[in-house]
């Protein structure tokens, strides 16, 4: 574990020691008395976990209507139809807008991994010509939205002949996604002690042996992080999607799902089994990242 | 740039006094490592921006057929749109709205989820699903939950007595708008939160224990000593904010596609209209969009650090 995942906020351990009683080696279990202030925010919090979950509760619930119970102004459905789930990949296209997206995400991420990787070691390690100008190469990338680019995007690929191609989808989301890759991995690696790596070369591993035994395993959550970063941002991309893939079997999700929303009469059950299927992955994703989250955003921007 | 968004080089890698190789290899050195990444962004990232600056000086027919030069007749057309006036003030009432609301009760909720509580974990996970989904799934479950007659939000303020009956809230900008605004801001949150919550986790506890010695009150030290230290987090969440608010795409295409016409369309939004009909006139939306963005990061960051200066000139 690298020093900087440590999430405990500072004022933490002071308003504890306040409160406990002075005994020293307590038992492994405290009794559980909490202040009125600290119940009124556990209160106000979880009121808003719930509001911020909503949204997503409803789609789980409209996933689960029949289709005769579509149209009721009810909280609730009356009973609940489980076979949305598996009849909205038989009875659509959106099976194949999966795979698509699966591919994409996945390639991705294997492209950043493959490019970032090393850029952000050598930039992390060396003092190399042009070092300056390549992180601010990086930083700039970093202000440069896919949705500002869709016009230029669509001719570029439009005359290399690659739109609606999965390939062009795998290159753009990795390109999008490089900059914040290679900021987190350079904060991650440059917190490494380099001596650890001079040992390594020393006993004879040479830079390219101690980088994978020594820095890489120390470095795994900062990857994690990044990897699983752009897995989720190239999993919910949209608009690149819309604009560069315009054939229905070479679409993501995304869009196979904003799809339904065109036709004339909506099945909202369907596009939110799709939406479930699609969300509740990311979500768990995200979930265990989240610890590294405070601590990736402190190493790459704020700090 | 300002230094205030500029992050630093890690400090790690500073003080680890990096080798200079010298010589051929130094120049070629970093060659294998580094030149992968560069040719990606210059070739999905950079060359894009050129390709669109050039598609606006053209005049291009709508199969993609090049006709020849057009110089500045695309901008000239497009600052005679008639509603182009009506898109560019929406932008930016859209912009400052959102990321406004959204910095102040981001503010609010890293304090929050700063505190200790029993669940805090859990609520975070919570807080943290509007980020992870997809923006687009997100925009379209609220609009099936404003649907006229289907639609939860509908049932639930009807019978709350706050309406009288379920009412068409996308149909109308009036009341379009303001939801959009809700979506927009509730996607925003959680990046802010924890952006800010980063940034409280960088002040140190005996600021906190000199503010206590000192007997300054919750309020006091929160606007004296907090607030002050949490400038660098804020500023990354306002710049942030604005290019990814401004640029906001899925939220107004998934809840009216921008309409009816171009009334609850922003600048982004108004371009990708025209990007089927006249990509000329597309291209130049874009680069003016562009232009904008930079213009009001720069602007931002300005006005910021001026502040900065001229309040540490008084002291």
């Amino acid at each position: 574990m690298s020093p900087r995942t440590t999430t405990a906020p500072p004022g933490a351990g002071r308003t504890r020691g306040a409160t406990e009683p002075a005994v020293p080696a307590a038992p492994p279990r405290r009794p559980r008395r909490f202040s009125p202030r600290t119940l009124l925010i556990a209160a106000v919090a979880w009121s808003l976990a719930v509001v911020f979950l909503l949204p997503y509760a409803e789609m789980v619930i409209t996933a689960l209507r029949p289709a005769d119970e579509l149209r009721d102004a009810t909280y609730l459905p009356g009973e609940l139809a489980w076979s949305n789930f598996v009849d909205v990949w038989r009875e659509s296209e959106l099976g194949q807008n999966l795979k698509v997206s699966l591919l994409v995400a996945g390639g991705s991420t294997l492209l950043v991994l493959l490019v970032a990787l090393p850029a952000a070691y050598y930039t992390a390690r060396t003092r190399f010509r042009g070092r300056k100008a390549f992180l601010l190469l990086v930083l700039v990338t970093q202000m440069f939205q896919p949705t500002s680019l869709l016009v230029g995007l669509y001719r570029q690929f439009h005359q290399l002949d690659m739109l609606n191609s999965v390939w062009t989808l795998i290159l753009c989301n990795a390109a999008f996604n490089l900059a914040f890759a290679v900021w987190i991995l350079t904060a991650y690696i440059g917190s490494i002690p380099v001596q650890l790596e001079e040992a390594a070369m020393i006993d004879g591993t040479g830079r390219f042996g101690a980088l994978v035994r020594v820095t890489l395993p120390l470095a795994v959550p900062g990857v994690v992080t990044a990897l699983i970063f752009t897995f989720i941002t190239a999993w919910n991309e949209f608009v690149m999607g819309l604009t560069l893939a315009t054939t229905p079997e070479s679409q993501p999700l995304t869009v196979g799902i904003n799809g339904f929303i065109g036709n004339y009469s909506v099945q909202w059950n369907y596009l939110f089994a799709a939406s479930v299927v699609a969300i509740v992955p990311v979500v768990v994703l995200f979930a265990l990242i989240e610890r590294h989250v405070v601590s990736g955003l402190t190493a790459g921007s704020v700090k | 740039m300002s230094t205030h968004t500029t992050p630093r080089p890690p400090r790690a890698a500073r003080s680890a006094a990096p080798r200079r190789p010298s010589g051929i290899a130094a120049r070629l050195g970093p060659l294998p490592w580094i030149g992968p990444a560069v040719a990606l962004i210059v070739l999905v990232v950079l060359w894009p921006v050129y390709e669109m600056v050039r598609t606006s000086f053209l005049n291009i027919s709508i199969s993609g057929f090049v006709r020849g030069s057009a110089g500045l007749e695309q901008y000239r057309r497009l600052f005679d749109e008639p509603d182009l006036a009506g898109v560019l003030t929406a932008t930016v009432v859209w912009t400052v709205a959102v990321v406004g609301v959204t910095m102040a009760l981001s503010l609010a909720l890293a304090q929050l989820f700063n505190q200790r509580f029993p669940g805090r974990r859990l609520t975070r996970w919570a807080l943290i699903a509007p980020w992870a989904a997809s923006v687009l799934m997100t925009a379209i479950g609220f609009s099936w939950m404003l649907d006229r007659t289907a639609g939860v939000l509908n049932t639930l303020m009807t019978d709350l007595g706050l309406i009288d009956a379920p009412r068409d809230w996308l149909g109308s900008p009036a009341t379009a708008w303001p939801w959009m605004m809700c979506v927009a801001v509730f996607v925003s949150l959680p990046f802010t939160t924890y952006t800010l919550l980063a940034g409280l986790q960088t002040i140190p506890g005996e600021v906190y224990e000199a503010a206590r010695v000192d007997g300054t009150s919750t309020w006091q030290t929160y606007r004296l000593v907090t607030l002050p230290l949490l400038r660098p987090a804020f500023l990354v969440g306002v710049v942030i904010n604005l290019i990814n608010v401004f640029n906001s795409f899925p939220i107004i295409w998934a809840m009216t596609r921008g309409g009816p016409a171009s009334d609850t369309a922003t600048s982004t939004v108004f371009m990708y209209q025209l990007k089927s009909s006249d990509i000329g006139l597309s291209a130049a939306m874009s680069v003016v969009n562009f232009a904008l963005v930079v213009l009001m990061v720069v602007a931002f960051l300005k006005v910021s650090r001026w502040n900065a200066d001229s309040k540490e000139e008084a002291r």
